[in-house]
Parts: structure tokens; C-alpha cells; sequence
């Protein structure tokens, strides 16, 4: 048969897409601790899914779910408080998720049980985002990689795929970079992989009867541990300018804060 | 012994790799021994590691590769061949691809954005909450990587030259390979990542057509542009240029912010500046909380007095 009577689907294999959730206090909250400045007080404090999880990993997924049809599972290695978290995830469309049932002590243990589970299921693609917004490591996406085995892409803002072939973009200094790599991989998500969806009612309802599975984490030491937390030291306030003498700006930036 | 990945780009070492290596020469005296540093591509004589802290260079000439598995085997056989147990990076793009599976692979702890030195028993200060807060965190496994946050430390002066050897590892195939490479930044246009002076702009600047105030103050004084996320949504300024929660984080020597109202998902991004100036004319702006210099005034009449001060300023020095 020509090439050209080749079915239309011939280069679009479908995704069965992996996407680790994180969950986050809102953007908004007070960040303050207790126990001796040892734990995150999470008072009055909202969770939120993490925005790069949320807006850019997620939202691309499912994204490329529709296009190329597969699956999107979503995985959280935290305690049953993330259970909230996971369904608002849900209500924006992934198909099931699964919760390792572990607090989430450190990087290297969470990377472990999401590489853990994923091994052998045959997952094209594990989605991650860029990093969270409570810890900042942006390390757990490459650490599963590692675990696995596999190419990873960082810090990417925009994906394709044609069969089983990503075209990859990602940031490079002083520019980008279009990357190609074949699944599996894992990859990165910030900013410009895709706009923020927001969960419609239906979304909502259908994702409190969607499989939530809960598996008992592996057994791991912890590699690091936070041992306290501080507050950076105040500003020691703001000196005011006036307008007419916007000018005299420069000369303090030099001599007084050596900014220039 | 202590390795540190020292990143260059076309032979030039960024400012954020000379301050991984000095990081590294610190740690390596507290434990009573040496850092080597490790690089790759074309560089001229020691590449100026040795007066960064470095006592020598494994040089991994032949390669150049954005592939992070590749760079995952080189450098663990590097901590192999030095008896290795720290390993430091920046964490710069390639620190926050490379330096994970290297500590997955050495089931080492790993703290990222470290912005100051390991205590004696591997205690390390990290930013987390977006700069809201700063933790300390034990790393408790006896092989350790440690990133290092750009512009947290000063640059080492040695006067030492290091030794170079050439050095090379069975790294592999690449499964990602690139396609393509598109320069961001025009001639002379500073990344902002790196930049050390940051001018911004803010939904208070009314349009993209009123932007070169902004654009002349950031020319004459040599800094990078930034801008607040609505602005870079509603498409006044290109996407690279927006700092915040979920944008680029930076952590200039100085940041001016105009017409931003100082939302606390921006600050987030710019709270680790170490000045801060913002032009608002609300006085209640939110900005001016975080701010070390103020002028509560209309942007379109303070930036011209500001640029003209700055012209002098330059030309006078
Ligand atoms: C989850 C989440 C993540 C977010 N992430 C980010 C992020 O990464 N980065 C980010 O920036 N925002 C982010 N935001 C949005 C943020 O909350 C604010 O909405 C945004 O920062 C406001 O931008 P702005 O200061 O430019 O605009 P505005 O808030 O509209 O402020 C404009 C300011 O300009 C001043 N002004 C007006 N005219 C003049 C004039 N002629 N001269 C001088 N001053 C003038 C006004 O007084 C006002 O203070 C996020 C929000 C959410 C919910
Ligand atoms: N507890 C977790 N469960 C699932 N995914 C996580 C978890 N922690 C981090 N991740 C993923 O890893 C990314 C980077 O996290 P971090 O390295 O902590 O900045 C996040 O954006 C998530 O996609």
C-alpha cells in the first residue's frame, strides 16, 4: 500500500501520561511556624495543587490526551491531607490518580516512590512541574528520571508529539533550545506549556467518583531533613524620594546602597 | 575530596560557576581537603578556577552535550575517579538538570539553592516558601550535592592557577537530542536570570507603546528588563520578561520596580534583590513595604528625571 493510504492515525500513538502533583499553601498565605520554629503553621493556611503542577503540567497532558487520546494518571506521594488536593486535580479532567500514602519527607524518598510505582507500567510520559512553590527544589522530576533510567527534560515550556518522537522547547541561557527525545522521558513544565484551566461543575462531580487509589509507600530513609526554619531578616524600611527630586535616586543607588 | 560541575558557555565561565567552585573550596577546607573542579568544551588555560578555588580542572574536552544522562555518567565518574563525596553545582539550568540524577545515582542528599555553607555536620541554609522563609536542612546520607543559589556568595580571588587534566568517561548515547538553538536576548541584551540590575515594568505603565522609559533606563545603566505577569499576558512584554511565583525568580543587585503594585505572587519572585526601588504613585501600594528606596509619583514623570540623572552618572564615571 503507498505511504499515502496509510491510516491517519499512523502518527499518533497514543500517551499514557504520568503526572506528579504536589500539593502547596495558597499563594497568598502566611508563611509562619511553630514548635520552636520547627513545622510549617498551617493554620488558616489553603492548599492549593501547585501552580506548575496545576496550570502547566496537568493542563498539557490532558492537552495531549485529547489529541493523541491515552491516559492521564495522577500521582501524589503525601498523607491522606492531600486527598483534597488530588480531587481538585480531578475536577480539572485526569482520568484516576494514586495516592503513596507517606508524608512527603523528603525529595529523594518522594522521587523514589513515584519512580517505584511507575516502573513497569509502561508510562510514555511522567509529567512534573518546573518546582514547588513551599519547598523550591525542583529536583524531584530529574531524580525520577535518574531512578528510572530514562531522558529527562528540564524547565520546558512547550511540547509536541508526533508518534513517539517529543519536540521539546526549553530554556536555555540567553535563549532556547528545541529538543528531540523519544518516550518514555520525563519532563519539567514552566510557564508557557499551557493556560490555567478552571474546573467546570460537571468536572467537579465527576471527580468525586473517579478512582483515587491509596498505595503504602516503599521503605526509604529519609537523605535530607529540615531541622527549623527562620524568617528572612526585615527590610529596614523604605527611604522615600520625592518626585522632584527623582534624579538624586541615582546618586543614592551609588553611594549610599553600592547598587551601581 | 569535593567536585564541582563548573558549567561554562562557549569557554566562559558565568559568575554563578566561579561561585559554585569558591562554595566548594570552602566546604572542601572545612573537611580538611580539596575541591577539584569539572568542565567541559574549549577553555583557556584553567578557565580561572584555580583563582575561583579550585587546587585542580579535570577538563572533559570532547563534550558538549544538553543530554542530562550523558552529563549524569561524566560527572559520577569524575566523583568516582577523585573519591568524591560532595559534589556542588550551581543552581543554574544545567545545576537543576544535571545535579538530581547525579545525587539519585549516588543515593546522596541533595540540598537545592543552598545560600550559604554546610555547617560542620552538613546542616545548609535553603530559601523555601518563595523567599518567604528560609529553612535549615540536614543532609544525612554520606554522599551529599549541594546547588548553590547564584549571586548568595562573593566570588573567591585565590591568585592560584590550578592544574588541568584532561579527562574523559564512557557517557553513553544521547536520547535527547537538539534540534535547534534559538537565540532570546538581541546583541547587547542582558538574560535576566543573570542580570545584575533589573528594570520592571508594571500594568501601571498603561501600554507597550509607553515603554521606553523603561527600555532607556535599563540601556544606560546596563540592566536586564523584567515585567509583572498581566503585563506579559496580556502580550505588552514577551513571556521571558515576566518575574514571579510562576515566572522567573531573580536575584539582582537591583531591582526597579514602575507602576507594579508589589502583589505578594511578585514578590515572590524578587524578594532575594538585594535593593529594591519602586516608582507607584499610590503610597499604599504594597511594594513599598519591601522596598529600600520609594518615590510615591506618576512613572511618566519621575523615569525621565531618573534617566537623566543616569546619563550624567554614567558619563561622569
Ligand atoms: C497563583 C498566582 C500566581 C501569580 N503569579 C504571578 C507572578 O509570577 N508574577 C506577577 O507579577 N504576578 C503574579 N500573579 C498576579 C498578581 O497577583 C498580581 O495580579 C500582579 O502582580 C499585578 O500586576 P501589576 O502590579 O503590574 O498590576 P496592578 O496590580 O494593576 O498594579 C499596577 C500598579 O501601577 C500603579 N500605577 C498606575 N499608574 C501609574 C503611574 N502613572 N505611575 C506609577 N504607578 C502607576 C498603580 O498604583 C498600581 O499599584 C499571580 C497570581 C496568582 C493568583
Ligand atoms: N509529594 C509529591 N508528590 C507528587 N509529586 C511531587 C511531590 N513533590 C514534588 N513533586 C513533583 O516534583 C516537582 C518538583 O518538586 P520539587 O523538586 O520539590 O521542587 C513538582 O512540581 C511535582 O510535579
Amino acid at each position: 500500500m503507498s505511504p499515502y493510504f496509510r491510516s491517519p492515525n499512523f502518527y499518533t500513538k497514543s500517551m499514557k501520561i504520568l503526572v506528579c502533583i504536589s500539593k502547596a499553601p495558597d499563594t497568598t498565605s502566611k508563611i509562619a511556624f511553630t514548635d520552636n520554629n520547627s513545622k510549617f503553621d498551617e493554620n488558616g493556611v489553603q492548599y492549593i495543587v501547585n501552580p506548575y503542577d496545576e496550570w502547566y503540567a496537568l493542563v498539557r497532558a490532558l492537552e495531549l490526551k485529547e489529541t493523541l487520546g491515552g491516559s492521564v494518571t495522577i500521582i501524589s506521594v503525601g498523607a491522606a491531607d492531600y486527598e483534597p488536593v488530588i480531587r481538585k486535580a480531578l475536577a480539572i479532567g485526569a482520568d484516576e490518580a494514586v495516592r503513596i500514602d507517606a508524608a512527603e519527607s523528603d525529595s529523594l524518598f518522594v522521587a523514589k516512590q513515584i519512580a517505584n510505582y511507575a516502573k513497569g507500567k509502561g508510562f510514555d510520559i511522567v509529567f512534573c512541574g518546573k518546582e514547588t512553590i513551599n519547598y523550591n527544589g525542583s529536583v524531584v522530576p530529574g531524580m525520577i528520571a535518574e531512578l528510572l533510567d530514562i531522558p529527562y527534560v528540564a524547565l520546558a515550556h512547550k511540547i509536541d508529539i508526533a508518534g513517539n518522537t517529543a519536540t521539546i522547547e526549553r530554556e536555555i541561557v540567553g535563549g532556547e533550545e528545541v529538543l528531540e527525545v523519544n518516550t518514555p522521558f520525563v519532563i519539567s513544565a514552566a510557564k508557557g506549556m499551557a493556560e490555567q484551566r478552571i474546573p467546570n461543575m460537571r468536572g467537579i462531580m465527576a471527580a468525586r467518583t473517579k478512582p483515587l487509589a491509596t498505595e503504602a509507600a516503599s521503605a526509604a530513609e529519609p537523605s535530607t531533613s529540615i531541622k527549623g526554619y527562620s524568617l528572612p531578616p526585615a527590610k529596614s524600611g523604605c527611604k522615600y524620594i520625592t518626585p522632584e527630586n527623582a534624579g538624586d535616586l541615582i546618586r543614592l543607588l551609588h553611594e549610599e546602597a553600592k547598587a551601581i | 575530596m569535593v567536585l564541582v560541575f563548573a558549567d561554562n558557555h562557549n569557554g566562559k565561565f558565568p559568575k554563578s560557576s566561579y561561585e559554585a567552585v569558591g562554595y566548594g573550596a570552602d566546604v572542601a577546607a572545612m573537611m580538611g581537603t580539596e575541591a577539584v573542579a569539572l568542565t567541559c568544551g574549549n577553555i583557556t588555560g584553567d578557565g580561572g578556577l584555580g583563582n575561583a578555588g579550585a587546587s585542580k580542572v579535570l577538563h572533559a574536552s570532547g563534550i558538549n552535550t544538553s543530554d542530562s544522562q550523558q552529563m549524569c555518567r561524566l560527572i559520577v565518574a569524575a566523583a568516582q575517579k577523585v573519591g568524591a563525596t560532595v559534589v556542588i553545582f550551581s543552581h543554574d539550568i544545567e545545576g537543576k538538570l544535571v545535579a538530581p540524577r547525579v545525587a539519585a545515582r549516588l543515593d546522596a542528599g541533595l540540598v537545592p539553592g543552598a545560600t550559604g555553607l554546610p555547617t560542620a555536620d552538613f546542616i545548609v541554609k535553603k530559601n523555601v516558601f518563595s523567599g518567604k522563609a528560609i529553612a535549615d536542612v540536614a543532609i544525612n546520607t554520606a554522599n551529599k550535592v549541594i546547588t548553590v543559589l547564584p549571586n548568595s556568595l562573593a566570588i573567591k580571588n585565590t591568585g592560584n592557577t590550578a592544574p588541568v587534566e584532561a579527562f574523559s568517561a564512557e557517557i553513553g548515547a544521547a536520547g535527547v537530542k537538539v534540534k535547534e538553538v534559538k537565540a532570546e536576548n538581541k546583541d547587547g541584551e542582558i538574560p535576566l536570570p543573570e542580570a545584575e540590575l533589573v528594570v520592571s515594568g508594571g500594568r501601571g505603565m498603561k501600554g507597550p507603546e509607553f515603554w521606553a522609559p523603561i527600555e532607556e533606563l535599563a540601556k544606560i545603566l546596563g540592566a536586564a528588563t523584567a515585567c509583572s505577569r498581566p503585563v506579559a499576558d496580556i502580550g505588552w512584554r514577551p513571556h521571558h520578561e515576566h518575574v514571579g511565583q510562576t515566572g522567573v525568580t531573580i536575584r539582582p543587585n537591583l531591582y526597579i520596580a514602575v507602576g507594579i503594585s508589589g502583589a505578594i505572587q511578585h514578590l515572590a519572585g524578587v524578594n532575594g534583590s538585594k535593593t529594591i526601588v519602586v516608582i507607584n504613585k499610590d503610597p499604599e501600594a504594597p511594594f513599598f513595604k519591601a522596598a529600600d528606596y520609594g518615590i510615591v509619583g506618576d512613572a511618566f514623570e519621575v523615569l525621565p528625571k531618573i534617566i537623566e540623572a543616569a546619563k550624567q552618572f554614567v558619563a561622569s564615571k
